[in-house]
């Protein structure tokens, strides 16, 4: 049978994925997406830049990750920019937050939605195609920023990257779009709270900064309070600090973020918690395999998700309930 | 016309923590029937037609539209019931066409039939000019036609409209419902009108509900309503007379004034004429204005001013609320 090249404008395509459709080429089109696009784009080239100027300068003998010198292109620096990861950390969560923050509000202020729920749709459809839609967005950019970063460094190094490698790197993809969701679900949660678009977009930011900023210097007085005495104390008890304060600072989703990062572009890293002495006595300086480093992350990874997830159903289930009044 | 009721509401109630909006309403409106539901703001006109939609649950009774419950099927509800919100809104960024497609295509029309039907509503409603045009720019009148043609896009059985004429001017308003009326005489469809307007509602409705704290206080076509309520009167028609004796503005005499009383008697529709210091006040069943402003000329009286007005819902209630003390 020959096969038609042409769009089908008979077939009926169920409505769920009307509104993703629609939700997608809003988003696009939107001033917004093409600021951060751009935003995305510059901060990807600056960093590219830095790393490839720093390449030789990262590269030693004996350096057990020298085979996978192309990981090097996302985590050198030479110190004037911060590498392509971290960047994508700091300015992960405002793609997220501006793609979601005016979800819901914006239908309510727009008085589109009670005119959207009376027809024949479920109301979940309505939450569920906006969250579909801005993951879609963020998957595409994030896709497309990463095989920006591994042709320019095809081009400019003159390596391809090894299987190992790409894995690695859309193993990075993964856990960014996950990182990323987190904050898109955040912001849709707020979105559905507040009637007030501003209100909302101020909240996810205000949460972000809080995150990044502010959790850090809490943790820190935290420490200052609990730290044990260097002299008299044994090292079960510093252990047990340590621990604790890791433990403390997972509870950011930009932690979780660079843990999993970080064990995913330097194989090395044999765990993301304190090692004794004891534990690394004996052991050869290799990269892991992949499979190991993502056993490594794997708490992160599920931690990252139960985020997301939480998040989601929060705003899911706010949604829901609420009235549906076109005022 | 057939009197299987197309509309049925049993012992409908909704009650918010304290406050009952719909206080066990029985309502039925047959097919092919415009009817109007009128009510002060806050009578829980909207939540009634939210439940007849299944967009709120009641708290107890039973909406059947097209004799499905809309509470427990709502989604076949909502593909034989076109609802236009007050205040409708639509999306900004797309143009009226684009729009009327995307709703069309969330009643599982193909892309074809939809941008087909589209076109041939657009033109319809007077916007077929307008359709290339973004909403964002569409004038008060011109969004409330779009309405229109957004709920007829779905061919329903029942549309319901909720104040469809707020914030049209009143060249506008004449015209939105005399388009109303053709566009549903033309269809067979049932209509469901919200409105505080009575003049407004009762020049196109067959049937009137009015509608107060969540009770229907009284049913009927307008005839026996306003027998009922005013004696048959709908507006005052107030005019000013005076005579000129010179320069100077005089009032006439009581012979003159008498024998207008009695030309103006004569005029069908007129059900009483009062005058008191150069005014007469004349409640008519309808509007007489021009014919009561030639016999006033006729008779020789100079004409000063002529006012009209027309009984709002407030003169009914108050009319209403003054007959249950009497009774």
């Amino acid at each position: 049978m020959e096969k038609s090249v042409t769009i089908n404008y008979e077939r009926v395509i169920h409505p769920f994925w009307i509104m993703v459709y629609k939700e997608v080429s809003e988003q696009v089109r939107s001033w917004r997406f093409i600021i951060l696009g751009a935003l995305m784009i510059l901060t990807c080239m600056g960093s590219l830049y830095t790393s490839i100027t720093s390449l030789s300068a990262v590269t030693k003998p004996n350096d057990p990750n020298a085979h996978l010198f192309f990981l090097k292109l996302f985590t050198s620096s030479d110190g004037t920019l911060p590498p392509f990861h971290v960047f994508i950390a700091f300015l992960g969560p405002l793609i997220g937050i501006s793609l979601g923050f005016d979800a819901i509000n914006s239908e309510q202020s727009g008085r589109t939605l009670s005119r959207i729920m009376a027809q024949p749709i479920h109301r979940d459809y309505l939450i569920n195609a906006k969250f579909v839609a801005s993951l879609i967005v963020i998957s595409v950019m994030l896709l497309a920023l990463n095989l920006l970063v591994i042709g320019a460094g095809i081009f400019v190094i003159g390596i391809p990257p090894t299987l190992e490698e790409v894995l690695r790197i859309f193993a990075f993809l993964v856990v960014s779009i996950l990182y990323v969701a987190f904050w898109l679900n955040l912001s849709i949660f707020f979105s559905v709270r507040f009637r007030q678009a501003a209100t909302s977009a101020l909240a996810s930011i205000a949460s972000w900064l809080f995150f990044s900023v502010f959790y850090k210097i809490i943790i820190d007085l935290i420490s200052k309070v609990i730290v044990p005495s260097p002299y008299s104390t044994s090292p079960d008890v510093i252990i047990r600090y340590q621990k604790l304060m890791l433990a403390l600072s997972r509870f950011t989703p930009r932690q979780l973020f660079s843990d999993a990062t970080t064990a995913l572009f330097v194989p090395s890293i044999r765990s993301l918690g304190p090692l004794t002495a004891d534990q690394v006595y004996g052991a050869i300086p290799n990269p892991l395999p992949l499979g190991q480093s993502l056993l490594i992350i794997w708490p992160q990874l599920t931690g990252l998700i139960a985020a997301t997830v939480l998040c989601f159903a929060l705003s899911y289930v706010v949604f829901m309930r609420k009235e549906i009044r076109s005022r | 016309m057939n009197h299987q009721p197309i509309i049925e509401l049993i012992e409908l109630t909704k009650k918010y923590d304290t406050l009952t909006a719909v206080d066990h309403l029985n309502l039925s409106v047959s097919k092919g029937e415009i009817f109007g539901l009128l009510g002060p703001n806050g009578a829980g006109k909207s939540t009634t037609i939210l439940m007849m939609l299944g967009l709120t649950e009641p708290t107890s009774g039973t909406p059947k539209v097209c004799g499905i419950n809309a509470t427990i099927s709502p989604v076949e509800v909502k593909k034989r019931v076109g609802y236009l919100p007050d205040n409708v809104g639509f999306y900004d960024g797309m143009t009226g066409l684009e729009n009327l497609i995307y709703i069309a295509r969330l009643n599982s029309m193909p892309l074809k039939t939809a941008t087909q039907n589209a076109t041939q509503l657009l033109e319809k409603v007077g916007l077929a000019e307008a359709a290339g045009k973004k909403t964002g720019k569409y004038s008060r009148g011109m969004l409330q036609r779009l309405g229109l043609a957004d709920v007829l896009i779905k061919n329903p059985e029942v549309i319901i409209l909720d104040e469809p004429t707020l914030g049209i001017d009143p060249k506008g308003i004449q015209d939105f419902l005399d388009l109303i009326v053709k566009l549903s005489r033309e269809e067979g469809l049932t209509v469901l009108l919200c409105s505080h307007h009575l003049y407004q509602v009762q020049q196109v409705c067959d049937r009137v509900g009015i509608f107060v704290r969540g009770k229907l206080i009284a049913e009927g076509n307008i005839d026996s309503l306003s027998s009922k309520l005013f004696s048959g009167e709908l507006l005052t028609i107030e005019a000013g007379i005076s005579m000129q004796d010179q320069a100077e503005l005089i009032l006439p005499s009581p012979v003159a004034i008498s024998n207008l009383k009695d030309s103006l008697l004569g005029i069908d529709g007129v059900k009483s004429v009062v005058y008191d210091d150069g005014k007469m006040k004349i409640p008519c069943t309808k509007d007489l204005s021009a014919t009561i402003a030639k016999k006033i000329v006729e008779s020789g009286i100079g004409l000063n001013s002529l006012s009209k007005k027309e009984y709002g819902l407030d003169d009914i209630y108050r009319r209403y609320f003054e007959n249950e003390e009497t009774l």
